[in-house]
């Protein structure tokens, strides 16, 4: 159920992003989704990865600090109010969403996928499951479409 | 062979010290089981036979540069001073101190008492500022450097056993040949891996079973670092030796070290203006670094009044080379500040230690009226779980006020995915440089491996202030 995400903190400084799309086209290592945290001066960036082992070792030879975390890819269906059921369901399990973000190369129906992180992701996906909310696995996610 | 075992050859100290000094160290070394070498019979010199060894070596010393180093006659009379003048060790205070802009005037080879012919090596610092500073020295100068590294090494319970990584850099640099030569005069095996290449020093540490290493301190923990992201455990080698050096470092850092490694982390002092790395080290005891006393005399002064000071207070270190041929060094003040301690140590060496050296006064900044040494910041910054002493200090001037960032580098343990848990950090290391100096910090973390070094060290302190205000 559970995705590895894998997140970078870089400082903000022109070239760095662009760098890090470099080292993983030189690796052919595709990203399936990411978002970029920003304050003044730095960013994480989160990327979802399919081969994230692999990622992880061409971003760390590369010099760089990896920082991997476990997050879980929902279906939010595509009507009002989608969403809201969703964050309900967590609330009243009382979790908290660190983050979350659109999972963009998914393509399909009606249902969009979002990336949740969440302060307990084990409570959040008991929760998630009985209220019949779909949670995306792995091999769901990157060979489903 | 290479080594004698106390308890069986003790002669050669016998003839060196006297019979009744021998006895002492003899009943020393068999209380401790101690393999005793006998290169190692001038640390343990009795202090009487210490003092007159100095003496006589100050005289010969003055006398050859009076008569050779026409920068040092010069300054000798201005003073109205000649080596008649030195009649005991006292009176070295009456000679004209040294400086590194002495060096720098008389570029390149205008102290040197040799001809070039005798000289055999040159050295130069790494300046990031104008000239460079040459030393140059002869065959037995070598010798002696070898001699007093050895020495240092013996003294930490390192043998001919050893492998021994040397990472301080090969070339002008004194710290990779200097390491390289106190390692080969033991009889270990020497593994010259020179500066950088992380992964590579890493590989050939874990696969060379290398059981001592050499480089600076703050190198050596960023080959930790390297190591965990290897899937290495330092502690699962067999290193256990580290000769730290060429950069003052905390109690903080040698702790962290010491619980990340099965190693024992010990202090070796120098600086190229006197010889390189191997004035001082750390014995086994770890109580501060011996100095060669035989080899290189110190003194504490008074960095304002130049007057010296009783054993115990703290001051500027000086140094007098007392065997260097090719550049000798009269009173070389090292803007280190330190104290003498006489006290007796308990590995019986006569040899002074100096208190670790903590801060340099060239790198000490003031600001906001407050004086502040990088050190300090080091250990604000240590104090806090996870962090590493890979920082810089950035002094800037905004709207005349002076500001403090603090840039440090991102590592492993740092890693996180949310900005609540960096700004945290930020915050925390804030709070605890807030504590030490008095002073707010903006601090600012940055990419891995971004913070310029030279020689494996990082530019502590940048200045900035007085570049901006001229632009204002």
């Amino acid at each position: 159920m559970k995705l590895k995400q894998l997140s970078i903190i870089i400082s903000n400084q022109p070239g760095m992003l662009a760098h890090i799309c470099e080292v993983l086209k030189d690796n052919k290592i595709s990203i399936s989704s990411l978002t970029l945290a920003d304050t003044t001066d730095y960013g994480i960036l989160r990327l979802i990865i399919q081969d994230w082992q692999k990622a992880k070792k061409a971003l760390e030879t590369d010099g760089l600090v990896i920082k991997e975390s476990d997050v879980i890819a929902v279906a939010v269906p595509d009507r009002p109010g989608g969403l809201y059921r969703i964050l309900k369901v967590l609330n009243d399990g009382n979790l908290n969403v660190e983050y979350m973000y659109g999972f963009s190369s998914f393509v399909e129906g009606k249902e969009s996928i979002q990336i949740f992180r969440l302060n307990d992701i084990e409570k959040g996906i008991q929760v998630l499951t009985e209220a019949g909310v779909s949670i995306i696995g792995e091999e769901e996610l990157f060979n489903g479409k | 062979m290479k080594w004698f075992c106390c308890g069986s050859n003790c002669l050669p100290i016998l003839i060196w010290n006297g019979i009744g000094r021998a006895s002492s160290i003899a009943l020393y070394c068999m209380s401790n089981s101690v393999v005793f070498n006998p290169a190692s019979a001038p640390d343990f010199l009795p202090i009487c036979q210490l003092r007159e060894l100095q003496l006589h070596r100050l005289q010969r010393m003055v006398q050859k540069a009076y008569e050779r180093v026409p920068f040092f006659r010069a300054k000798m009379e201005a003073k109205n001073l000649t080596p008649q003048d030195i009649q005991s060790l006292s009176d070295i205070a009456k000679l004209p101190f040294s400086t590194k802009s002495d060096l720098r005037d008389t570029y390149p080879f205008g102290l040197f008492a040799e001809p070039m012919n005798k000289v055999v090596r040159l050295h130069a610092s790494s300046g990031t500022t104008g000239k460079p500073i040459v030393v140059g020295y002869t065959k037995e100068d070598l010798n002696v450097w070898g001699n007093a590294v050895m020495r240092g090494m013996l003294s930490i319970g390192m043998s001919s056993e050893d492998v021994v990584q040397v990472s301080y850099g090969y070339g002008l640099f004194t710290g990779g040949l200097g390491a390289h030569a106190g390692a080969e005069s033991l009889g270990a095996t020497v593994v010259p891996a020179s500066g950088g290449n992380t992964h590579r020093q890493v590989m050939l540490i874990k696969d060379f079973g290398v059981t001592a290493i050499c480089c600076t301190p703050s190198y050596f923990i960023h080959l930790i670092d390297k190591a965990q992201s290897m899937g290495i455990d330092m502690r699962e080698l067999p290193l256990r030796y580290g000769v730290f050096g060429a950069e003052p470092w905390t109690q903080e850092m040698r702790k962290y070290i010491e619980t990340q490694t099965n190693l024992k982390a010990y202090d070796i002092y120098g600086l190229s203006e006197i010889v390189g790395p191997g004035v001082g080290m750390d014995c086994i005891h770890q109580a501060g670094p011996h100095i060669y006393e035989d080899y290189f005399y110190p003194e504490i002064i008074d960095p304002e009044t130049g007057e010296v000071l009783p054993d115990g207070e703290q001051g500027e270190l000086v140094l007098t080379t007392l065997c260097k041929e090719a550049m000798p060094m009269i009173r070389y003040r090292t803007r280190d500040l330190t104290s003498l301690n006489p006290e007796p140590c308990a590995c019986g060496r006569t040899m002074r230690r100096i208190k670790r050296i903590s801060s340099r006064s060239d790198d000490m900044f003031i600001i906001r009226g407050v004086n502040v040494f990088p050190t300090q910041i080091e250990t604000a910054l240590l104090a806090i779980e996870g962090t590493l002493p890979h920082y810089q200090i950035i002094l800037r001037r905004e709207h005349n006020l002076d500001t403090l960032e603090v840039q440090v580098e991102i590592n492993s343990k740092m890693a996180s995915d949310t900005v609540s848990e960096i700004s945290a950090l930020e915050k925390r290391i804030t709070k605890n440089i807030h504590q030490i100096i008095g002073i707010n910090a903006v601090v600012k973390l940055v990419q891995p491996n971004s913070l310029q070094r030279s020689e494996g060290k990082i530019q502590r302190v940048t200045d900035l202030r007085n570049l901006l205000s001229s632009k204002n």
